[in-house]
């Protein structure tokens, strides 16, 4: 419902980024158990009981975990034998940087053309 | 003159921090943030536009604007929600119709404080947003295209003062 939404408004169709989203990444980072662990991921891929034995918390809720990052779609699975190994998926933790780098320039040139209004105003007043 | 600006993320609160100095005093920057006929003179990248629709700058009240671009009209509403005058006002923001109704659920908080010098006023800006695709939407939805032509803009500019 969101996604038609958004597509309506806008020219471009940014829906997408809605539909496939079913979690938001921000959602991932904000538990700090889940930031440790894709810092632990992010260097190399680990199998779920590699991963609890760096927490004082229960297999279950580092399962849970791991769920809620699959569903941010952060994690990448590599089955060897009869494990499964957890990879962090940078590119997508990139992705909310390169969103921020482009809020950053807006700001800045935003602020820019104010810096030119407030001179025309001083000038003005003179 | 160099002026300051400062951006600063955290992730984990989702809060964005700005701090960028002002070659004005206090009065003159505190009207260019909340006087409509000032910020539609700045709050859009150009060639874009911005028009109000209704300011009623006060608590409770709201900033209805519209984003003129050649192809289509973006409206954005502020609510505001705690002025102290010449000090510092917060605000709801979100997009909507032309009515003021919201059109999204998504919604950043932003508190702006103002702070004089002795030449200039600092502007503190603290925006947190709800989800990641509002802070998405604020970039790709209102600015992408209008950006990329300011900042070539802005490269001329640069490239100019260079070459003095």
């Amino acid at each position: 419902m969101r996604s038609q939404l958004v597509s309506g408004i806008f020219e471009k169709p940014i829906g997408f980024i809605f539909t496939n989203m079913r979690r938001d990444i921000f959602q991932a980072i904000a538990d700090p158990t889940r930031r440790a662990i894709i810092v632990l991921i992010a260097v190399q891929a680990m199998t779920p009981n590699a991963i609890a034995e760096h927490f004082d918390i229960t297999r279950q809720s580092i399962s849970k975990h791991l769920r809620i990052l699959s569903e941010c779609d952060l994690l990448a699975h590599k089955q060897e034998g009869r494990e499964i190994f957890y990879e962090l998926k940078i590119d997508k933790m990139n992705e909310i940087d390169n969103w921020l780098a482009q809020f950053r320039e807006i700001m800045k040139k935003r602020f820019q053309q104010l810096d030119q209004v407030l001179y025309t105003i001083k000038n003005k007043k003179k | 003159m160099n002026l300051l600006f400062d951006f600063t993320v955290d992730k984990a609160t989702k809060t964005i921090h700005i701090t960028r100095e002002f070659a004005a005093d206090l009065d003159l920057v505190w009207d260019a943030f909340t006087k409509a006929e000032i910020l539609d003179e700045w709050t859009a990248p150009k060639p874009w536009r911005v028009r109000t629709k209704e300011m009623d700058f006060r608590e409770g009240g709201r900033w209805l604007y519209a984003m003129i671009t050649p192809e289509k009209t973006h409206w954005s509403l502020a609510e505001f929600i705690e002025i102290k005058p010449k000090s510092s006002f917060s605000s709801r923001n979100t997009f909507s119709d032309e009515n003021g109704n919201y059109i999204i659920d998504g919604f950043s908080l932003t508190k702006n404080s103002f702070k004089a010098g002795t030449e200039t006023t600092t502007v503190h800006i603290e925006k947190q947003f709800d989800q990641l695709s509002t802070l998405e939407m604020m970039v790709a939805g209102g600015y992408k295209e209008g950006m990329a032509a300011g900042l070539s803009n802005l490269d001329e500019y640069l490239r100019s003062m260079v070459k003095i």
